[in-house]
């Protein structure tokens, strides 16, 4: 097979799977059809996180930083400057964008365990943030963001449960299209090559710096437009979007999905949103079960679901 | 109150929070700088060891109705053992058989983190729930009296940190440690059983922060969510004061337990926590390494 055709056949792959979702949606009931907008935001998050963790090897603890930034730039942007959605949608990925840079330059001065620390702080500290002007964040508490009927001028009730399936269903389709040509270019195989030698890389000429900053930027965007997202089309924001306990979910989605693999984290988000839903109607201590699935997975399964298939299979080919 | 009576208030506050964070952060410390791993559940140690206080010294007093004092030296000894127990197991049963790789024993770590807390959850309830403190006497201070009991914390924590320091210094145990640190494979050769030097320092790092915890939870109520601020905290301390230096842990944990102790009741507590990050992030700006720490090679 050449190289042309295994490149068109892996977009291929790609692309049918928004497709195949687009043709599901009719036919499963209005519950799974909402938990399917979710999922598929919740995923372009995890998307981004996958950029850093499974291509790169960088491994943040904060990410929930630059998902709430789209949120609450987002959501703010609506409720106090009085912005229409796509205008908003922007505001909130620049935020995203801007703060992820920001923190990427503080903390890619560090490696290894200290690089995790210290995006766990800086996101822990964004957290204390949004809690300290609760006159305007509204805490813990939240607030509602209203939902606009146009995007940038053309008619979009956004009100409408199948009007925001296809705009998530778009937004993750330009994502992960973008996840894959990355990962496809010259600069996804530095990212790969940073995570195998660092050293090396160095000797080949490349600053590992530069690159592990864009991959650090990208993901913060990404988290952004999930963010900036969640925000417009499911009307609230809160600050427990900013916990850590979001910045592990990212983990959790993309080890279980299979980190380094671009239908990971898509794959890890529907399967934990799921489980989770399952298992929190029948315990409230249902945080207990995430930590058993993540000793379980580090333990028995550290590649997760495609990232094992990929292996077992010599599915090579499989970006 | 005058501005020099209410710092003196602060500062008191500060030293008792800076205590308490050494001694939190001593047993980070030594996990991360003999085996490497950072323990992410390292909090929820420090939180097992409060509740565990709060179980011992309630059977105690139900059951042997025992003085408050007593009781209290019941929760002391139970609590740092029923920590290190579950600490033990951790480490035999997982960290071992990740053959202590970074970045899989902090998803394990975190993973632990959730079961530890949940589990807790589960059974001691999502209540705050107080523990009375061994006595209650009041020193006199001349412009207000204070607790006698947080005083006798500052020196009690001060003397386990110089037994510690001992330890670690003039014995034949923190000769092995120290061994161990600087290369486990050399050790091994020289025919120091690392494994058994890995388990018992996770055990201990996990008793340090229960032994903290049993000391401040008088002031404060055992609950099942107080296990993040101290991990935070100690890890701020670890990474200002260098991963790996125990001299910069001590340092570290004096310079942000004090500033924290001031601003939390000059300002609040949350502005505290947010400039001690931001601390992190000058630290590293310029020192990457951390006030104490060796740069890696």
């Amino acid at each position: 097979m050449t190289s042309t055709v295994k490149n068109v056949l892996v977009v291929a792959l790609h692309a049918m799977v928004p497709l195949a979702l687009y043709f599901t949606y009719p036919w499963i009931s209005e519950y799974h059809q909402n938990n399917l907008g979710r999922i598929l935001i919740l995923a372009i998050y995890a998307s981004g996180y996958n950029l850093l963790l499974g291509y790169t090897g960088l491994l943040s603890l904060g990410h929930a930083l630059y998902l709430a930034a789209g949120l609450y730039g987002a959501g703010l942007a609506t409720t106090v400057l009085g912005f229409g959605t796509l205008g908003a949608f922007l505001i909130g990925v620049l935020s995203a964008t801007l703060l992820a840079s920001l923190v990427g330059a503080l903390a890619l001065r560090t490696t290894g365990v200290a690089f995790m620390i210290v995006t766990l702080m800086f996101s822990q500290a964004g957290y204390l943030t949004i809690l300290y002007f609760n006159r305007i964040t509204r805490g813990d508490e939240g607030f509602v963001v209203p939902r606009g009927d146009s995007i940038g001028g053309l008619p979009a009730d956004i009100g409408n449960a199948d009007t925001r399936f296809i705009i998530a269903l778009i937004l993750f389709a330009v994502c992960t299209a973008l996840a894959l040509l990355l990962v496809q270019s010259n600069v996804g195989r530095v990212w790969r090559a940073l995570a195998d030698n660092e050293e090396r890389v160095e000797l080949l000429g490349y600053s590992p710096t530069h690159y592990k900053f864009l991959a650090f930027v990208l993901s913060g965007l990404m988290a952004g437009v999930a963010g900036a997202a969640y925000a417009l089309m499911f009307a609230y924001v809160g600050a427990s979007f900013a916990t850590i306990q979001y910045s592990i979910f990212a983990l959790l989605w993309v080890l279980v999905g299979g980190a380094g693999v671009v239908l990971g984290p898509l794959l890890g988000t529907g399967i934990m949103f799921y489980l989770v839903d399952y298992i929190s109607e029948l315990t409230s201590a249902w945080l207990m079960f995430v930590g058993i699935a993540l000793i379980i997975l580090v333990m028995v399964a550290p590649r997760g679901v495609l990232g094992t298939l990929r292996h077992k299979l010599d599915w090579h080919w499989l970006p | 109150m005058d501005f020099g009576p209410y710092l003196l208030l602060a500062s008191l506050e500060g030293a008792v929070m800076a205590a308490v964070l050494a001694l939190t952060a001593l047993g980070l410390s030594l996990v991360f700088g003999v085996m490497r791993v950072v323990n992410v559940a390292h909090g929820e140690f420090f939180m097992l060891g409060a509740v565990s206080a709060w179980w011992a010294s309630s059977m105690a007093t139900n059951i042997a109705s025992a003085s408050p004092a007593l009781a209290f030296l019941a929760a002391l000894v139970l609590a740092p053992l029923i920590t290190g127990a579950v600490a033990f197991a951790t480490d035999r049963f997982v960290l071992r058989r990740l053959d202590y790789q970074p970045e899989a024993t902090i998803v394990a770590t975190i993973g632990l983190l959730y079961i530890i807390q949940q589990s807790v959850l589960m059974s001691f309830g999502p209540d705050a729930r107080p523990v009375a403190a061994p006595f209650n006497w009041r020193v006199d201070l001349y412009w207000f009296g204070y607790s006698g009991y947080k005083l006798c914390v500052i020196v009690i924590a001060l003397s386990v940190l110089l037994l510690a320091w001992l330890a670690l210094t003039r014995t034949r145990a923190g000769l092995i440690m120290r061994a161990t640190q600087l290369d486990p494979d050399m050790a091994q050769a020289f025919g120091i059983p690392v494994d058994k030097v890995y388990a018992g320092v996770f055990t201990l790092g996990a008793m340090l922060a229960a032994l903290s915890a049993v000391l401040i939870v008088p002031t404060q109520q055992a609950h099942y969510l107080m296990g993040l601020d101290p991990l935070l905290m100690s890890f701020i301390v670890v990474i200002v004061g260098g991963l790996g230096s125990l001299r910069g842990t001590l340092v570290a944990a004096l310079l942000i337990g004090m500033s924290d102790g001031i601003i939390s009741v000059f300002f609040s507590p949350t502005l505290a926590k947010i400039l001690a990050t931001l601390l992190v992030a000058l630290v590293l700006v310029f020192r990457p390494q951390g006030l104490f720490g060796v740069k890696p090679r």
